[in-house]
C-alpha cells in the first residue's frame, strides 16, 4: 500500500493508504483525528470542513493522494495551545452550538471566509453552505460579525 | 394548586447515602410528584364532538405530565456526589442531544448548592433498568420532570455541608453561609466543600434533614443567561459523539440496505470478491442488510457499494407519495353542510420529513460470548438495552449500555436500530465494531415524521365563531419502545380510558389556546408500515400549525385582522402577553412583495408567538428576513438555552414550511442527502432575529417545556406570511417541493 505523506496541524505524517481513500477517513480512522465529522461523504453537508493550505475544503471528497506534501488543518489545529482562535472565542461568546456536530465545520468555514474578506457582508455569510440541522444559523452569523469586528 | 405545591415542597425527601464522600439521593413520592397532573381531571375525549371547551385548560394534564407520573416512583434513584477535588457529580438519566439539558441541570445544582457552575459535572447515565420509566427523553419533559429532585438533592447536600462545618467550628449552622463552593463563618473563616465532603459523608444511609429550596427571588444562577457547559469542547473539536470514541479494536462497519423499506436479503452474490477488497475485514449478513467491516469507513463504504445482492420485498413497495396523500384525504372524514349556521372550511397536507440529525444513526458495539457493551446516543436506553440483549441472545443483565451525547435527534434517537445492528455485526464478525449509517440510508431507511392531512371547519353566526372542528388523518406514528410503555404506565395514575395509545397521545397533546366555541380535534391513523417517528413533537408540529394557518383564513373571512382576532380569542392574559410581545411591529410598512405572518402555540405549560417577515418578491424563492419571537416558559432555567431552542424551532419552521420534505416513491424516499432534502441553510435564514423571554409574573412558576414548543408557531407564521405576501394560501407543505434532483441509485 502506498505511503502518503502530508502535514496535518503542523505535524508531518506518513500513513499507508490507497491513493483514492478519501482524506476524511485517513484523518478519522487512521490518524485518530476526529474533529472533522461525517455528515454526507459527498461534499454536500460541509460537516467535515477543514483547511488545505489555508483554504476551506472538504476532506470527504478529496482522495488522500491529492494532499501529498500539502498542509491540512483541522479544528484541532486551529487554537494556539490553550489560546483559542478569535472565531472560536466569538463562538463561545455567542453560545452558538446546540448539538455541536456541525460546528467544527462551521468554524473552519468562517475562519476561511474571514481570511478572504475582513468584513463579510450578509450575502457572503449566506454563501457558507454548511448545514446546521439544529438551526443555529442566526448565532453563527452574529458570531462571524463579532469575530470580524475584533480581527478587522 | 398553590397549596398542593406547598405540600409538595415539604415532602421532597432526600437521603444521605453511605459513601466515602458526601452522596445524596433523592426520593419523591408519586402522589406529591406532579400535583398538577394528579389533581386535574382529563377533559372529555376529543372524539366526542359535543365536548365543551375546558374552562381551565392550563390545569389539564398533557403528555409530559403522564410521563412524569410514570417516572415518579423511581425518582429517588437520582444521586449527587461531592468529590474530594470539590467537583460535584451528577448522573443524568436523560439524553443530551443539543437541547442544553446538561447545562440546565448543572445550573440547578450550582444554584442550590452555591457551588461554581464550572465545578459541576453532569454525566449521562448508562441504561439503568431500575429506573423503569424514568430514563426517557421526550415530550420536552426533562427539566419539567427533573428540576425538583435535582434541586432537592443539591439543597440536602448543602445543608449537610453546613452542618458539618458548624460542628467543626462549634458554631450554630444558622449563622453560616455558603458561597463559591465553600461554607463561610461570620468571622471570615471558610471551609471548602472539597475539604468538608469526606467528613460530611454519612456512615450509613439515612434520611437527610429537611432543606428548603431557594425561592425564585433568591436564585442567582437559575434564570441568568448561561453558555453551554460543553461549548469549549465543541469549538475545539473535542466533544465526542459515538463514532469519535476510542474503543480499542473497534473497526468501521457499514450496512448495504435493500432498495425498498423493510426489504430482506435473499442472496449475496460476491461476498468473496468484496472480502478481498482493500482494507475489507469481513462481510456479514444481518436481518436488515449486509454489513461490510473494514479498516476505514472509506473502505467499508467502497465494499458496501460493490456488493451484489438479491433483495426480497419490503412492506410498502407499491406505495408512492401521491397514493399516500390520496389515502390520507380519504381517511379524514369529510364534513356535512351545517344547518342554520355559516361555516368556513379548509384543508392542509404535510409531506413526510426526515429527522436528519447531522450525526447519522451510529453505534459502537463489542459483543463477546458472555457479555456485550454498547455505546450510542439514546433517548430510551432501557428499552434499547433490552433490544440489544435479545438481538444477540444474552440476558439483559449482561449488556452494558452507555449513553453518548448525540449530534442532534429531533425524536430520532428514540429508536435504537443502530445499536442493535452494531451488536449483530459485532457478534457475527467476532470483533468490536463502529457502525455508521450512510447519509443516504439515514434519509431513506431512517425515520420520518408521518405525512398528514387536515380538514378544518369553523362554524359561526354573524361573525361569532361557534365551533372549531379539526380532523387529522396521519400515517401511524411509531412512538418507539419505551415511550408507549411509559405512557401506558403513567396513565394508570389518571382516569381516562381504554382508548388506543395514539388516541391518548393525541388527546393529551392537542389543545386549542383559543375560545372558538365547541372544539373537537380527532385523529384517524392509517396503518401503513413506513418508518415513522415523532418529529420534534408528536402531532402538534403539523396539526397545530394547520390550525394556526386556518385561523388566519377564518379571521380574513370574518373581516378581522389576524393578530387582533387571535388576541380576542385567546383564553387568558398570559397568552395575550406573549402574543403582544411578539407583535409590537405588526403592520409595519414593508416593501412590495414582503409580508408579515404570525403564529401562536401553547403546550408543555409554555407558550410562544412567532412573527416573521418574508421576502416573496420572487414567490419561487421566498426568504424569511426577520423574526420576532416571544416565549413564556414559566421559570426559564437558562434563558440563553430557551432562546437557542426558539432559534431551532424557527429554522425547522422555515425548512418544513418552505422546502424540506420527502417524496416516498415505490417503497423508498427519493431524497438521499441534504442536496435533495432541502433543510434550511444560512441563505434561508433571517438576518435579524429577536427573542423575548416573557415573564409570566408568577414568582412560583415552574419550568415548562421548551424543545418542541417553537415548531408549530414557526411553521404557521411562515405559511401565513407567504399567503399574505403572494395572495395565494399554501395548502400543501413544503410549499416548494419539486423533485429537482437525480435520485441516487437504490
Ligand atoms: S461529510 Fe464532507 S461535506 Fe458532508
Ligand atoms: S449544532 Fe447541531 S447540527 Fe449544528
Amino acid at each position: 500500500m502506498p505511503a502518503q505523506t502530508f502535514t496535518v496541524n503542523g505535524e508531518k505524517v506518513t500513513v499507508d493508504a490507497p491513493d483514492d481513500l478519501p482524506l476524511l477517513w485517513v484523518l478519522r480512522d487512521l490518524l485518530g483525528i476526529r474533529g472533522p465529522k461525517y455528515g454526507c461523504g459527498i461534499d454536500v453537508c460541509k460537516a467535515c470542513t477543514s483547511h488545505l493550505d489555508g483554504e476551506a475544503f472538504n476532506p470527504c471528497a478529496v482522495p488522500v493522494a491529492e494532499v501529498a506534501g500539502r498542509e491540512v488543518t483541522t479544528i484541532e489545529g486551529l487554537a494556539d495551545g490553550d489560546t483559542l482562535h478569535p472565531v472560536q472565542e466569538a463562538w463561545l461568546e455567542q453560545d452558538v452550538a446546540q448539538c455541536g456536530y456541525c460546528q467544527a465545520g462551521q468554524i473552519m468555514a468562517a475562519v476561511a471566509l474571514l481570511k478572504r474578506t475582513k468584513n463579510p457582508t450578509d450575502a457572503e455569510i449566506d454563501a457558507i453552505a454548511n448545514v446546521c440541522r439544529c438551526g443555529t444559523y442566526f448565532r453563527i452569523r452574529e458570531a462571524i460579525k463579532v469575530a470580524a469586528a475584533r480581527v478587522g | 394548586m398553590a397549596e398542593n405545591a406547598a405540600v409538595d415542597r415539604r415532602t421532597l425527601l432526600a437521603y444521605l447515602v453511605a459513601a466515602p464522600t458526601l452522596t445524596v439521593a433523592v426520593r419523591v413520592g408519586a402522589d406529591t410528584w406532579a400535583p398538577e397532573a394528579a389533581a386535574a381531571t382529563p377533559e372529555a375525549p376529543a372524539a366526542t364532538p359535543a365536548a365543551a371547551p375546558a374552562a381551565l385548560p392550563d390545569l389539564l394534564p398533557d403528555l409530559g405530565d403522564v410521563l412524569i407520573l410514570a417516572g415518579a416512583p423511581t425518582a429517588h434513584l437520582l444521586t449527587l456526589e461531592i468529590a474530594e477535588d470539590g467537583t460535584v457529580r451528577f448522573g443524568l438519566p436523560r439524553a443530551e442531544v443539543g437541547q442544553g439539558l446538561t447545562t440546565a441541570v448543572a445550573m440547578l445544582i450550582a444554584e442550590e448548592l452555591d457551588a461554581p457552575l464550572d465545578r459541576v459535572r453532569v454525566r449521562l447515565d448508562d441504561a439503568r433498568p431500575e429506573l423503569l420509566f424514568n430514563q426517557l427523553t421526550g415530550s420536552s419533559n426533562s427539566v419539567r420532570s427533573l428540576h425538583r429532585p435535582v434541586r432537592a438533592a443539591a439543597a440536602a447536600a448543602r445543608a449537610r455541608l453546613v452542618a458539618t462545618a458548624a460542628r467543626q467550628w462549634s458554631l450554630d449552622a444558622a449563622d453560616l453561609s455558603t458561597k463559591g463552593g465553600a461554607v463561610h463563618a461570620p468571622d471570615g473563616r471558610t471551609l471548602s466543600y472539597a475539604r468538608l465532603t469526606a467528613r460530611a459523608a454519612a456512615p450509613r444511609t439515612e434520611k437527610a434533614p429537611e432543606a428548603p429550596l431557594k425561592s425564585a427571588a433568591e436564585q442567582r444562577v437559575v434564570g441568568r443567561p448561561t453558555n453551554r457547559i460543553d461549548a469549549r469542547a465543541i469549538v475545539t473539536g473535542r466533544q465526542e459523539y459515538a463514532l469519535d470514541l476510542d474503543i480499542p479494536g473497534a473497526e468501521p462497519a457499514v450496512v448495504r440496505r435493500p432498495p425498498t423499506v423493510n426489504g430482506t436479503v435473499e442472496k449475496v452474490h460476491n461476498t468473496a470478491d468484496v472480502r478481498a477488497m482493500s482494507g475489507v475485514l469481513d462481510v456479514v449478513e444481518i436481518p436488515t442488510g449486509v454489513a461490510v467491516v473494514a479498516k476505514t469507513f472509506g473502505q467499508a463504504l467502497a465494499g458496501q457499494a460493490a456488493l451484489r445482492v438479491d433483495w426480497g420485498a419490503g412492506t410498502v413497495d407499491d406505495l408512492s407519495h401521491e397514493d399516500i396523500k390520496a389515502k390520507l384525504r380519504k381517511a379524514a372524514p369529510g364534513f356535512l353542510p351545517p344547518l342554520l349556521v355559516e361555516h368556513i372550511d379548509a384543508e392542509y397536507d404535510f409531506a413526510p420529513v426526515s429527522h436528519a440529525p447531522l450525526e447519522t444513526n451510529s453505534a459502537v458495539a463489542d459483543v463477546r460470548a458472555d457479555r456485550a457493551t454498547v455505546w450510542t446516543a439514546a433517548q430510551s436506553p432501557i428499552a434499547a438495552r433490552a433490544a440489544v440483549a435479545k438481538a444477540v441472545g444474552l440476558p439483559a443483565a449482561r449488556v452494558d449500555f452507555h449513553v453518548v451525547q448525540a449530534g442532534g435527534s429531533f425524536g430520532r434517537r428514540l429508536f435504537f436500530d443502530a445499536a442493535v445492528e452494531a451488536a449483530q455485526v459485532s457478534k457475527a464478525s467476532g470483533r468490536p465494531v463502529r457502525l455508521m449509517w450512510t447519509r443516504v440510508d439515514d434519509m431513506r431507511h431512517g425515520r420520518m415524521r408521518p405525512p398528514t392531512h387536515h380538514k378544518l371547519r369553523v362554524t359561526h353566526t354573524r361573525g361569532k365563531p361557534l365551533s372549531l372542528q379539526h380532523r387529522v388523518a396521519s400515517v401511524e406514528t411509531d412512538v418507539g419502545h419505551g415511550v408507549g410503555d411509559a405512557i401506558t404506565a403513567g396513565l394508570t395514575e389518571l382516569p381516562g380510558g381504554n382508548e388506543t395509545l395514539a388516541q391518548t397521545m393525541f388527546r393529551l397533546s392537542m389543545r386549542s389556546p383559543y375560545a372558538l366555541g365547541a372544539t373537537a380535534q380527532t385523529l384517524t391513523e392509517l396503518p401503513l408500515k413506513l418508518h415513522t417517528g415523532s418529529w420534534r413533537s408528536v402531532y402538534s408540529g403539523t396539526a397545530r400549525a394547520a390550525e394556526e394557518m386556518f385561523l388566519d383564513e377564518v379571521a380574513a373571512e370574518l373581516g378581522a385582522d389576524p393578530v387582533a382576532f387571535r388576541r380576542e380569542r385567546l383564553k387568558n392574559d398570559a397568552q395575550r402577553k406573549v402574543l403582544d410581545a411578539a407583535t409590537g411591529d405588526w403592520g409595519r410598512e414593508l416593501p412590495a412583495g414582503y409580508a408579515q405572518g404570525v403564529g401562536f402555540h401553547e403546550e408543555y405549560k409554555s407558550r410562544a408567538a412567532f412573527l416573521v417577515e418574508l421576502d416573496a418578491r420572487d414567490p419561487k424563492k421566498p426568504r424569511v428576513t426577520r423574526a420576532v419571537i416571544a416565549v413564556d416558559v414559566g421559570r426559564a432555567v437558562n434563558p440563553r438555552g430557551v432562546e437557542a431552542q426558539m432559534l431551532g424551532g424557527l429554522t425547522d419552521g422555515i425548512a418544513t414550511a418552505l422546502r424540506a420534505g420527502l417524496h416516498f416513491d415505490k417503497g423508498l424516499p427519493l431524497e438521499g442527502s441534504y442536496s435533495q432534502f432541502h433543510y434550511a441553510r444560512q441563505k434561508d435564514s433571517p438576518t435579524d432575529v429577536r427573542v423575548h423571554i416573557v415573564e409570566s409574573g408568577d414568582a412560583d412558576a415552574e419550568p415548562g417545556g421548551v424543545g418542541e414548543l417553537g415548531v408549530p408557531a414557526a411553521v404557521a407564521a411562515v405559511g401565513n406570511a407567504y399567503a399574505r405576501a403572494t395572495g395565494t394560501r399554501p395548502r400543501s407543505f413544503p410549499l416548494h417541493f419539486d423533485v429537482d434532483f437525480e435520485p441516487f441509485p437504490r
